[in-house]
């Protein structure tokens, strides 16, 4: 029987890779990401995972090893955060566009300047569009389950795209929490052993990553849109398939008291347990508020996220995360596009908050829902407020 | 060697892996070298390319020059890409994935995705002494940009972003010594080539292929786009670039240096720059200085063999 132990998260993902028995490993140090590439070291020394453990010497040969990797067909695995993914950025789309299934860990940080090494979302904003299939985790047990569906999405014949795990730099990486590690012989029924159609091999030769003049470019940026936006079902299938096998459930989109309420929260990460604490909290109180977490973020699940907000009056949205001059913070711009043309629809208000590691409480959450609730009513001259800022 | 146009193509392999219909310049020496260089590998290779002018000629789709499997993905990331090739085949062998078999990985890339952007990315994988080859088809500028400068440009010659001027001599730099880098990371062969000596280049390419650990080849190829210089004298102008030591040929195997051509007397640097209108500008007294700076790096290039 698999046992629930007290761990580190990070180790925990260590051992989720360990359990998906990935062949190439990349890995380049960078905080908060750092506890997982060290695990991985100590398993892949100690003999207990066969993989070949490649020390590069930035990011961006982390993320081209991958390439290269995934295209000989290997089961591939890296893990960055912060300036990391961001000295990845252009390696991204190459590997989103060749279709090559790597699966990342991102421990979320924000971003210079100044140098903060703490977690927010700014990283992984900015990779937003980059053509990867995105999830976001709440606790450690979903860290190592999404670990391995990403595998089983990833390399899944009818997606064959990267799929990138972000879990919150410190406030989820550095954490130990009870885990579950499924059964080996369970996880390896659940995921089978890659098999990339057309790996790089003499045997059948491939020329991948030709150059595309205008007369083809768009088709194959269209292909892949596509091919993202279809993936969604094949996220949903493996989820149902998980649950059946290891009894955990998870949704694109996930619900906390917001079936009846008047008022919701969008949260995204660990923070949401947070947020719900304080949910219970003004429920006992009398006021209808629930809780609406994204996990999938990309592609984004348009139905179901309409559906989860269709009898709300007010949507508040925070974002760890500034689009600097723009409409507010990039999640919360998201959703407004994505209700802007309902019939039906939420009032909108945006927050930004939790910025660089700095923590937002029970009580910060409870204050962002009651200013959330005033602006509903009063409105607003500002695009977004910018919670528990001192200026 | 009399009749030698003859004779050499009898000498080689009929196969072309990169084959004809591509799109290089007329007289280009750097699709003469790739040419060469795959008559010397054969099939069992995983090419990776960066991107430049052989990516760029020979890739568009829907067509392929490559008759090997290729992969190009970005610019600056060769030799990281090849390194995870080499990884990932390596670990699926162990784990009875794919047959084990003898599979080459060759990173290719220009002076500039090689001595200037993708310099970090070819160290970090020398030094992790991944086993592959990686050859750098120097033609001494960004060609495919459109002759821009790279740290591989010779002292004096002119480019669209060292352009000699009332005030500029052209380029303002010695050429970025990049066997040598190579040679200091301690990897098992290092070697330079030219095209205008085939024989050599594909001994040199099947050494490197052969050597288990990372193995550098220099090859200069000449471009009459970027030199501007006629297109029938790319070999005459690749020998003449060995002869003045200009272009030393030499390996370094396993740290020992050795001459792949001496000649009796090196030829005045001269016979080589006139041919090419990208150093027209300079002044004998210049050329002078260039002579003798040749003739020192040459004598130092000695000293290591002896």
């Amino acid at each position: 029987m698999a046992q629930r132990l007290g761990m580190e998260v990070s180790v925990a993902l260590g051992e989720a890779v360990k359990l998906a028995d990935a062949d190439v490993i990349a890995a380049y140090p960078i905080t908060p990401q750092t506890h997982i590439v060290e695990h991985l070291a100590e398993l892949v020394a100690d003999g207990e995972l066969d993989a070949e453990y490649i020390p590069v010497e930035s990011e961006h040969s982390a993320m081209s090893a991958c390439l290269g990797a995934a295209a000989s067909g290997a089961r591939t695995f890296t893990a960055s955060a912060g300036q990391g993914l961001e000295l990845m950025h252009e390696v991204l789309y190459v590997a989103s566009s060749m279709r090559l299934p790597i699966v990342m860990a991102v421990a979320n940080r924000a971003l210079s300047a100044p140098l903060s090494v703490w977690g927010d979302h700014s990283d992984a904003m900015a990779v937003r569009d980059t053509g990867w299939i995105q999830l976001f985790t709440e606790n450690g047990q979903e860290v190592v389950d999404q670990v391995l569906c990403a595998f089983r999405i990833a390399e899944d014949r009818r997606v064959l795209l990267p799929v990138m795990v972000h879990l919150d730099g410190f406030h989820l990486s550095h954490v130990i929490e009870p885990i579950t590690l499924p059964e080996q012989t369970q996880v390896e029924q659940f995921l089978g052993t890659n098999q990339y159609p057309l790996p790089l091999h003499p045997d059948k030769p491939v020329a991948m990553g030709d150059f595309g003049p205008p007369f083809i470019y768009t088709e194959t940026k269209w292909a892949q849109e596509v091919n993202l936006r279809k993936s969604k079902e094949v996220v949903l299938e493996c989820w149902q398939e998980f649950g059946r096998t290891f009894k955990r459930h998870y949704q694109p989109v996930e619900g906390y008291h917001s079936e009846d309420a008047r008022v919701l929260l969008l949260t995204m990460g660990s923070f949401s347990e947070t947020a719900m604490a304080a949910i219970d909290r003004m429920r006992q109180n009398g006021q209808e508020v629930g809780l609406i977490r994204l996990r999938l973020w990309r592609p984004f699940p348009f139905s179901e996220f309409r559906r989860a907000v269709k009898n709300a009056e007010l949507l508040i949205v925070l974002d760890r995360a500034i689009s600097f001059g723009g409409p507010g913070g990039p999640v919360c711009s998201e959703i407004r596009s994505a209700l802007y043309n309902q019939e039906k629809r939420p009032k909108i208000v945006g927050f930004v908050g939790g910025l660089g590691g700095r923590d937002i409480t029970v009580d910060g959450f409870e204050q962002i829902i009651t200013r959330g609730i005033e602006i509903g009513q009063t409105g607003s001259e500002q695009e977004f407020e910018i919670f528990g800022v001192r200026e | 060697m009399p009749n030698y146009t003859i004779f050499v193509p009898r000498l080689l392999t009929k196969r072309e892996n990169f084959a004809p219909g591509h799109r290089a310049c007329i007289g280009c020496g750097e699709a003469l070298a790739v040419r060469l260089a795959c008559k010397a590998m054969g099939q069992n290779i995983i090419v990776v390319n960066a991107t430049g002018c052989m990516e760029i000629v020979a890739s568009q789709l829907p067509y392929t020059s490559w008759r090997v499997p290729w992969i190009h993905t970005l610019f600056e990331n060769t030799a990281a890409v090849a390194s995870g090739i080499e990884a990932g085949l390596k670990v699926m062998m162990r784990k009875r994935r794919i047959a084990t078999q003898e599979i080459n990985v060759v990173a290719i890339a220009g002076d500039g995705g090689t001595a200037d952007i993708g310099l970090q990315a070819l160290s970090g994988a020398m030094e992790r002494g991944h086993d592959f080859l990686y050859l750098c088809f120097d033609n001494e500028a960004y060609m495919n940009t459109g002759i821009q400068r790279s740290s591989a440009t010779p002292f004096g010659a002119s480019t669209t972003t060292s352009p000699a001027g009332k005030v500029s001599i052209g380029q303002f730099s010695w050429k970025k010594d990049m066997p040598a880098i190579a040679a200091a990371h301690n990897i098992p062969y290092v070697a330079t080539a030219c095209p205008s000596y085939p024989f050599d280049l594909i001994e040199k390419v099947k050494k490197g292929l052969k050597v288990k650990g990372p193995a550098y080849v220099h090859i200069l190829s000449v471009c009459p786009t970027g030199w501007r210089c006629a297109t029938e004298l790319t070999i005459k102008i690749g020998r003449l670039a060995v002869e003045t030591g200009i272009f030393p040929l030499y390996e370094v195997e396993n740290g020992r240096y050795k001459m792949s051509l001496k000649p009796d007397k090196l030829r005045p640097v001269n016979e080589y720059m006139k041919l090419q209108r990208r150093f027209r500008h300079l002044s004998e007294k210049t050329i002078k200085q260039i002579g003798q700076r040749v003739g020192e790096e040459y004598g130092k290039l000695l000293e290591k063999v002896a």
